[in-house]
């Protein structure tokens, strides 16, 4: 048997083991791993998110098991120190010694930092690692709690440096990144896509300095300012270093293998280094004069170095891609191939709007054939394809602006399908997936996303490629001529529609009759609280009726919150509420010890509240008059409102009076997802009514109605519905607007996505709900009433019921109550304690 | 933190030196959960009627360490019984307490009997 070592266990060194266990001949090799780092790898391209949940769990790339079950032999915490060529040992830190008949170095890079004085000063920080990142944060709690300055700076603007300046941002500091170059991303974008970046970035907050190079880091013992020279200061607490990466070959420079002038050890295509025995793959690998300091090249170098000690053929490619996506929510960057035409084999199209902060830029060849590299800034939805395009040498439109203007007028798709995407291309990098691969698992019975992730493994890496592979999946299977249905779950092969149709038809009035009637197994937590939803629209049930098929917060009537207490929320329809309910409200947050929040949508909300307290809370605010706010269904949240003309001097209408109106007579309907409402006064729309799933604006000559918008974290704009309409009409659209939506959306699909996939859009919708064009405007109207004229307030109905009450007692065989909840005290209240990491 | 943990553990029914008498079936809903306190434990029972089956699991979610999973739904993932905590949806095994939708430990599982209308767990100590 012989042995391999791998020395690093990165992202590359665990996509080795993964591809060397998958090898029939496995079997006849003995694998051993040493990892310098605490624990076995992990996930370094979604770093950032650690600091978002500081789950280092969910970043794993496989647990511990994974090693033991697959008979590889994984030592963390040990640092190889020595490569014995000779011998064909190492030894580790520990002084043990282990001998090999393979090497692979896949010892990645560390972060470089540049020589600047000062630089070794406390709250100087890289970010490579999780032990970085929790440093960091803890220097950030430190900073935040002495209540000095809170401004932190990040050195270098690259990708990972505009990663880090969001990071900061998103921890309550302010950020600042500091490049020494004229521009952005200096490597993937030009000056005009880095200028349309700059102006994004700085929107979310985060001030780019560029031109500055950093002479000396200033303060005693620890940072407290950059010199950038001739006076120039600035003043940070703290310091983020990410000036790009150097290469990990100190381990090959002692044991005499050969390396770069500037660092990285030197490898041919077939990932030997010049000791034939010893391979090098990842970001420590110089391959072709260059570090490649992405993962999908480091996971074809692993493949390859499996397979050329397994002795077969196998070499990396001559041309290695380097295209990339920024990762930063809500900023669309990418640039891929020959972006900044350094080659000169092409011209370029622009197009920048500086209006929607949207640059695009594409290099076509000389002979206007073929597409040779781009920039996207701003929208970078057409990224997947234009990087297939490149990649794949396909053809392009015969006006190339097409690429990225769309096609205007003429028939044919600027774009074309993906189906007419080469075999050969490949879809998802990180994991080397064509797109011939997918369809051929479509054609061997695969017909989902989930099931096709967990066979190839697409999409399991960066996510990136999802879009496009969820679209070539669908399409192959439309094409193969398999309907492409959106059934809920495992458990039913139905759509939610088809659920509606198939409980009013038969008359089902429980989930069981109609899991025994139509589905299979016992159900989970997706067609559960489906049903439920269901069994609300159609016979306006409260959520106390089937309580265990409810969703957890329906099925105590409260939303729980991070340490497992309640939230309470009465309704305060329209915003409006007197004093002598703002004072009762106040004595019972007091006499229960609820800390109190003014919410986003105009009410209050009570928190901390046990198990046992809600009912004894509920029947205090009943008492007072309050009802359920329903913050916890899926149902009518608020109408929000402005002030209107009741006080308003710009106010056309009443909008307060209207919301009121609205929500009390939508309250506790149930639907696919939330819904939320908003009335403004005039068009200047304080209530920020054209967010909302319905909104309506005081014009002259009535109401202007507007349908599916949204806030939340894909923000959409409502559209018009209808003009001038008098408060009669309004309601009567709505209603049918609702009713249409809650009887054909998917399960939480909410008004924007659902209107998104309306064929024929808003125009249709229109034709629905104010031409009739369906016919059963008359049924959606009668249903509508049904639901209105049965509400009730399901927090009253379960303090008047001992049954429903028994539920809320934490232990059913004590009356103590949960001595694990830990409060610490905020400003004059009081929160959970914090999760541990 | 793990102190916390370390109280719960599975235990086989061959193991069990203390059927602990806790509540009367009547007490947990059909197709539910609900908690019982067992000395410094706090157990979830589940009266999973659409098998025919009771199971029992610390209440403890590994995910955040919070005493939830009682209130979590049941259901199953092709034929494994299992509770989503109510929290951020992490699904367990009831029959091993395996972590069916990511990595984290597994939860310990207890033995539960039904003599004379009432729910026994099974404990090792
Ligand atoms: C309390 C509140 C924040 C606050 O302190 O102000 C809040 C808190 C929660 N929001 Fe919200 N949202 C609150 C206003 C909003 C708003 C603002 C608004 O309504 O004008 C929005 C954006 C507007 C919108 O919805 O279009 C908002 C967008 C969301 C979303 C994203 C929805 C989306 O379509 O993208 C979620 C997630 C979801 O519903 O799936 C969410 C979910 C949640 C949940 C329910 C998460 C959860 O399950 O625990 C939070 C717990 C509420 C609780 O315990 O009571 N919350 N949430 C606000 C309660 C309003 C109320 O009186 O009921
Ligand atoms: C914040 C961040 C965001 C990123 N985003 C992206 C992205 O969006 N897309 C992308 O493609 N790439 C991205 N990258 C880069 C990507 O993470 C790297 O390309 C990848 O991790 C390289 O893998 P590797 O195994 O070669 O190196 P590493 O992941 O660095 O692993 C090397 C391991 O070897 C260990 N080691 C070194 N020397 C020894 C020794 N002597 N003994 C034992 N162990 C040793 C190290 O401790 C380390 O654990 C990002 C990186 C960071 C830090
Ligand atoms: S935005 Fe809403 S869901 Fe997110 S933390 Fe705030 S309240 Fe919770
Ligand atoms: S606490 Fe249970 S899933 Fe997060």
């Amino acid at each position: 048997m012989k042995t391999i070592l791998v020395i690093g266990n990165g992202m590359v060194g665990y996509k080795f083991c993964e591809k060397f266990v998958a090898q029939a001949t496995a079997s006849e090799f003995k694998l051993t791993v040493f990892g310098e780092e605490p624990r076995p790898a992990y996930d370094r391209v979604h770093l950032s998110e650690y600091f978002g949940d500081q789950d280092a769990e969910r970043l794993s790339m496989a647990p511990r098991s994974w090693y033991e079950e697959n008979g590889v032999e994984l030592i963390t915490n040990e640092r190889v120190t020595d490569i014995h060529r000779a011998n064909k040992t190492i030894t580790t830190i520990s002084d043990a010694t282990y001998s090999y008949d393979y090497l692979v170095l896949a010892t990645g890079s560390s972060a470089f930092v540049p020589p600047i004085p000062g630089v070794e000063k406390e709250g100087v920080f890289v970010y490579r690692t999780i032990e970085d990142l929790d440093a960091t944060l803890a220097y950030a709690a430190k900073l935040k709690a002495e209540g000095g300055t809170k401004k932190a700076a990040i050195l270098g603007g690259g990708l990972l440096g505009l990663e880090a300046g969001k990071a900061i941002l998103d921890m309550d500091l302010e950020a600042a990144v500091v490049e020494f170059a004229p521009r952005l991303m200096p490597r993937q974008l030009d000056g005009d896509a880095s200028k349309v970046l700059q102006g994004k970035l700085e929107d979310l907050g985060i001030d780019i300095l560029l031109n500055k190079g950093t002479q000396q880091i200033v303060g005693e013992g620890a940072i407290s300012g950059m010199d950038f020279g001739n006076g120039d200061v600035l003043d940070v607490g703290m310091l983020l270093v990410s000036a790009g990466i150097r290469p990990r070959d100190e381990l090959a420079k002692t044991c005499g293998l050969e390396v770069g002038t500037r660092g990285g050890i030197v490898v041919t295509n077939d990932m030997k280094t010049s000791d034939e025995a010893i391979f090098a793959i990842g970001e420590c690998a110089l391959l072709n004069q260059m570090i490649y300091g992405l993962v999908a090249p480091g996971y074809d170098m692993a493949g390859v170095a499996v397979a050329q000690i397994m002795e077969e053929e196998a070499m990396m490619p001559t041309a290695i891609d380097m295209s990339t996506k920024l990762k930063l929510s809500g900023i669309d960057v990418a640039s891929f191939g020959d972006a900044l035409n350094e080659k000169s084999e092409g011209e370029s199209i622009v197009y920048e709007n500086k209006f929607q902060g949207i640059y695009k830029k594409i290099i076509v060849s000389n002979d206007g054939k073929s597409l040779l590299g781009g920039i996207l800034v701003g929208d970078a939805s057409d990224y997947n394809m234009l990087h297939q395009i490149y990649l794949n040498g396909m053809a392009i439109p015969e006006n190339p602006e097409d690429l990225i203007l769309g096609s205007r007028g003429g028939e044919s798709a600027s774009m074309g399908s993906v189906l007419d995407l080469p075999d050969a291309a490949v879809v998802c990098s990180c994991e080397s997936i064509t797109k011939g691969q997918i369809c051929c698992k479509v054609e061997e019975g695969i017909d989902n996303l989930k099931d096709l992730a967990a066979d190839t493994k697409a999409t399991t890496g960066c996510g990136g490629c999802k879009p496009m592979v969820t679209d070539i999946l669908n399409e192959s299977l439309k094409a193969s001529g398999k309907v492409v249905k959106e059934t809920i779950c495992e458990h039913f092969d139905y759509s939610r529609q088809e659920l509606f149709d198939l409980i009013t038809m038969k008359g089902y009035t429980s989930y069981d009759e109609v899991l025994d009637g139509h589905g299979k197994g016992n159900g989970c937590e997706i067609c559960k609280p489906a049903l439920a939803s269901l069994f609300a629209s159609i016979y306006n049930e409260t959520a106390n009726k089937q309580e265990v098929i409810q969703d957890s917060n329906d099925r105590f009537l409260a939303n729980i919150q991070r340490n497992g207490t309640y939230s309470v929320v009465p309704r305060v329809a329209g915003g409006e509420i007197t004093p002598k309910q703002l004072i009762a409200i106040g004595e019972i947050a007091a006499k229960y010890d609820l800390y109190t929040k003014i919410t986003g949508g105009q009410r209050i909300d009570m928190f901390g509240a046990r198990l046992d307290e809600l009912p004894k809370i509920w029947k205090d605010l009943i008492e007072e008059g309050f009802e359920s706010g329903h913050a916890y269904g899926k149902s009518l949240r608020t109408v929000k409102s402005c002030v209107g003309s009741t006080w308003c001097r710009y106010g056309m209408d009443e909008s307060v009076s209207f919301a009121i109106e609205v929500e009390n007579r939508y309250k506790g309907i149930r639907s696919p997802h939330k819904f939320k409402g908003g009335v403004s006064g005039c068009i200047r729309e304080c209530a920020e009514a054209r967010c909302k799933d319905f909104g309506m604006i005081a014009v002259d000559g009535g109401w202007n109605l507007y349908v599916a918008g949204n806030g939340g974290a894909n923000p959409k704009h409502a559209e018009l519905l209808a003009e001038q309409i008098d408060n009669e009409t309004v309601v009567k659209y709505i209603d049918r607007f609702l009713m249409y939506y809650i009887k054909t959306a998917l399960p939480l699909q909410r008004t924007a996505a659902w209107l998104d996939k309306l064929e024929g859009g808003i125009e249709y919708l229109k034709d629905v709900v104010i031409n009739d064009s369906l016919g059963i405007c008359e049924d959606l109207d009668k249903e509508m009433a049904g639901l209105i004229n049965t509400y009730k307030c399901e927090w009253k109905e379960a303090i008047e019921n001992i049954e429903i009450q028994n539920r809320y007692s934490h232990f059913v065989n004590s009356d103590e109550i949960d001595k694990n909840l830990n409060f610490v005290p905020l400003r004059e209240q009081k929160m959970p304690e914090l999760w541990e990491a | 933190m793990s102190a916390i943990l370390e109280k719960y553990f599975t235990t086989e029914v061959d193991n069990v030196k203390v059927w602990f008498k806790a509540a009367p079936v009547a007490k947990f809903p059909e197709n539910g959960g609900a908690c019982v306190k067992y000395k410094d434990k706090q157990i979830a029972v589940f009266n999973f009627t659409r098998e025919g089956k009771w199971y029992a699991c610390q209440n403890l979610c590994p995910h955040k360490m919070e005493m939830v999973l009682s209130r979590g739904m049941i259901g199953d993932d092709c034929g494994t019984p299992k509770v989503a905590c109510p929290l951020h949806k992490k699904t367990f095994s009831l029959d091993s307490g395996e972590n069916l939708n990511g990595d984290l430990d597994a939860i310990a599982v207890y033995p539960v009997k039904i003599e004379d209308g009432f729910v026994f767990l099974g404990f090792a100590e």
